[in-house]
């Protein structure tokens, strides 16, 4: 029976990628282990190697075709002895059940093929109830990935400022290890964009240790799992100095990269820090959701005085937004957004959060409750003021966060209600969150161990009573 | 264990450089370091009054014994260079110039302090000294100094990173990240490892499977030297000579400082540890201070001159304690500041 060649991922969090470049033609003999073709997304580049021996028996996907889903077929091999005519009846390898989710859009040839994963995940908040006041009336916007969005502000920053310098593993020949620093050692050179070995907690110091000297470093941990090594740096040397000396040495320093659960790359691989840091006076902690916000608050924390934890994550990097072709585009630390505005509920969430919160939003409004949206942006210092203003509208929350309950940030906010808006509320705030639990690695597990769109629905409606 | 449990009290301090006498200091030379060691020893001897007065609160380490290490590699530096060192840090900031009255205020958490009274004794900085801190947890100084190194490399000056450690946090495994990183990119630092034998309670030979410190660094192709610290002139010369290392671009260098320390690892170390004829023979053979005003004695200071430098030090000590003592607390507004810039 023809075996289906089916797109890969190159990455656990992949959803799509172009086909490049077909390398063996219909009707050739290929071996287990040639390159048939080559894939590539704006990450990497990959090749595409045949799995069994025999010939090139069709071409699905030609050259050239963009986003491809993964595990959509792309090619058939024929076996020893079939022919053209035995293309009709295909073998799936392993039997993968996504693949036979994603087998229909690849029939038909011209349409680009849309993944169910990608489907799922919106690229950025549809329903934008208010501009951004930074951004003037008429300003051309461009589409671009959060990816690109990041790697535009450091090299902006960096232009800007010859004290600003990018450091971590694998940042600058292999061009980040998420591909954020794409480019930057090309322009700036190895003096300013430097590969450290695997050594967290020591580049964390050295880090720390520069900026008191006044230069402004990039510290990008590959992802924040890692920072884990390097939180003593973090937090008794950047956070606590400028008060230990009585205000005369600071540091203006940025922690950045991937925090959260990524895909199926289980417990320690997948956690989210924003409540570790949140915690603790002397760092700011930025968390965006938008490639607008993405490049404006990293372009921010870059020229702020102060240790500045940038929290990505990995999901996201591959999303896209309009971000606006500003030559300065800088947004203020410390400032939630509305993102959807409603009368019924409040969603606060942040980050990749944020998918979750705008999911449930859209299903609410079917139901007829208009639900207000808050992305915080910032966790500290935390934007109080706009929660309760919120709060007090509507009467009721929900907190969104892949994090775990128990003194999280989602718990932080329901304080801050409390506070702030008792008398305002109609019901009890009510945590959307990670379960508690470390992330299990079994596909069905880790999408329990996570909040969902439906989770946010039903607490939404709870809070309602509905 | 095999391990013993009290260090022999022979042979405490021994220089195994290269048996050759350290080279002679001028009479001025000699002059300075003893009034600069005599200030630490002073000033110290104040703080742990001050102590026990209960002016000075929470943890408070003495530097005493140890003065000519940090005392000889001042004499070494030059305008620029950083310093950076743990929690026993009064001797450093004094030999940086630091103010003592500044620095005493701190002690007794006043608002005339370095910190303003909110870093206390473990945490006081000053910019215009090029004194880094001031840092509480063990072997973190390691990681920023090598940062402060990383600097004057980027900025392409000819500064050197000064930084000090004890034989306690050389076993923290970011000194030796630091390390690979120094050595790998050429970094001016001078690692000064003061090994004054013991960390806390533990000698050396119960927690280094290898205590010879100045082989530390051979596994980064980093150069290091065993230097008789109590010996300010052999401090100096070891200084000098791993500083010029530095600025010509070559990377970086381990001191090992072989010196001691005569009190408690804190105020409140009883130091059953050691035993007291283990001490006493330090402070008779080999103390630092000593060492050069018998030396100066010998050639042609007289006692007058000596008593005229001690009685001018005790002077600045008891300016310092006084105004440590009569300076008002931190305003209450002060608990909210500088937490951010």
């Amino acid at each position: 029976m023809p075996i289906q060649v089916l797109m890969p991922a190159l990455s656990p969090t992949m959803e799509k990628g172009n086909l490049a470049k077909w390398l063996k033609k219909e009707g050739e003999p290929v071996k287990s282990g040639d390159v048939i073709a080559e894939i590539e997304t704006d990450k990497a580049t990959m090749e595409v190697e045949a799995t069994d021996e025999g010939t090139l028996g069709q071409i699905l996907i030609p050259e050239g075709t963009a986003d491809v889903a993964v595990n959509t077929p792309i090619a058939t091999i024929l076996a020893d002895g079939e022919s053209a005519a035995d293309l009709a009846k295909v073998a799936m390898p392993g039997q993968q059940k996504k693949a036979a989710e994603s087998a229909a859009p690849a029939q038909a040839k011209t349409e680009a093929p849309v993944s169910p994963a990608a489907a799922k995940a919106p690229a950025a908040p549809q329903a934008v109830a208010e501009p951004d006041p930074e951004v003037p009336e008429g300003t051309e916007m461009v589409t671009m990935t959060i990816r690109e969005a990041l790697r535009d502000a450091m090299a902006e920053e960096m232009r800007r400022d010859p004290d600003v310098f990018v450091m971590g593993e694998e940042v600058a020949e292999y061009q980040g290890a998420y591909k954020v620093t794409q480019g930057l050692l090309q322009e700036f050179g190895a003096r300013r964009v430097i590969d450290t070995p695997i050594t967290e907690h020591g580049f964390a110091g050295i880090g720390v240790g520069a900026a008191m000297a006044g230069l402004k470093p990039i510290i990008e941990f590959m992802t924040f799992n890692f920072a884990m090594q390097a939180i003593d740096q973090i937090i008794n040397s950047a956070a606590k100095t400028l008060y230990m000396s009585g205000g005369q040495m600071g540091c203006s320093v940025v922690f950045r990269g991937p925090n959260g659960a990524a895909a199926r790359v289980a417990a320690q691989h997948s956690q989210d820090y924003s409540a570790w840091y949140a915690h603790i006076p002397g760092l700011k902690v930025v968390a965006p959701y938008s490639a607008a916000d993405a490049k404006g608050l990293l372009k921010a924390a870059i020229r702020d005085r102060n240790p500045v934890i940038f929290l990505e994550n990995e999901v996201l990097y591959g999303h896209t937004g309009e971000v606006p072709k500003l030559d300065d585009y800088v947004i203020p630390i410390g400032k939630a957004r509305v993102v959807r505005k409603g009368n019924h509920v409040t969603i606060i969430s942040w980050s990749n959060g944020m998918t979750y919160a705008l999911k449930a939003a859209d299903e609410l409004a079917k139901e007829g409750i208009e639900a207000e949206v808050i992305d915080l942006r910032t966790l500290r210092p935390l934007d109080t003021e706009t929660i309760v203003a919120s709060v007090k509208k509507t009467g009721r929350a929900v907190t969104v966060e892949e994090g775990w309950q128990q003194s999280g940030v989602g718990a932080e906010i329901a304080a801050r209600i409390m506070e702030h808006a008792f008398d305002y509320l109609d019901a009890p705030v009510v945590r959307v969150s990670g379960k508690d639990v470390p992330m299990p690695y079994a596909a069905n597990l880790e999408k329990l161990a996570l909040p969902s769109a439906a989770e946010v629905v039903e607490a939404a409606k709870a809070v309602c009573y509905r | 264990m095999a391990a013993p449990k009290k260090a022999v009290a022979k042979e405490v301090v021994q220089d195994k450089t290269n048996g050759s006498a350290p080279p002679e200091f001028t009479r001025e030379q000699e002059l300075t370091a003893l009034r600069d060691m005599l200030l630490i020893r002073r000033f110290e001897e104040k703080a742990g009054q001050l102590y026990g007065m209960g002016a000075i609160g929470g943890f408070c380490h003495l530097y005493i014994g140890q003065e000519a290490v940090v005392v000889g590699m001042q004499m070494a530096l030059k305008e620029g260079d950083q310093v950076i060192t743990g929690y026993r840090d009064h001797g450093h900031m004094l030999a940086c110039g630091m103010d003592p009255k500044g620095v005493m205020a701190e002690l007794t958490g006043r608002r005339g302090g370095y910190s303003k009274g909110k870093g206390g004794s473990m945490h006081m900085f000053s910019k215009e000294k090029n004194f880094f801190g001031g840092h509480g947890i063990v072997g973190a100084q390691v990681s920023l100094g090598t940062g402060l190194a990383f600097a004057n490399h980027y900025r392409g000056n000819d500064c050197v990173s000064i930084t000090y450690f004890g034989d306690g946090a050389a076993n923290q495994g970011q000194v030796y990240e630091s390390f690979n990183m120094a050595g790998l990119w050429k970094l001016p630092v001078v690692y000064v490892i003061e090994n004054n034998r013991y960390a806390m309670g533990t000698a050396v030979t119960r927690a280094s499977a290898q205590s010879d410190f100045s082989k530390r660094g051979a596994s980064f192709d980093i150069p290091g030297r065993q230097v008789d610290g109590m010996d300010v002139r052999a401090v100096n010369a070891a200084g000098e000579e791993a500083i010029a290392w530095c600025r010509a671009g070559k990377g970086p260098y381990i001191l090992e400082m072989q010196t001691y320390r005569y009190r408690g690892h804190s105020m409140s170390d009883p130091a059953k540890y050691r035993t007291r004829e283990e001490v006493e023979k330090v402070r008779q053979d080999q103390d630092p201070i000593e060492q050069v005003r018998n030396r100066l004695l010998a050639g042609k200071v007289s006692e007058q001159e000596l008593k005229a430098i001690d009685a001018e030090v005790r002077e600045i000590v008891n300016a310092a304690a006084d105004f440590a003592q009569a300076d008002p607390e931190p305003d209450v507004a002060e608990l909210y500041t500088d937490v951010y810039r």
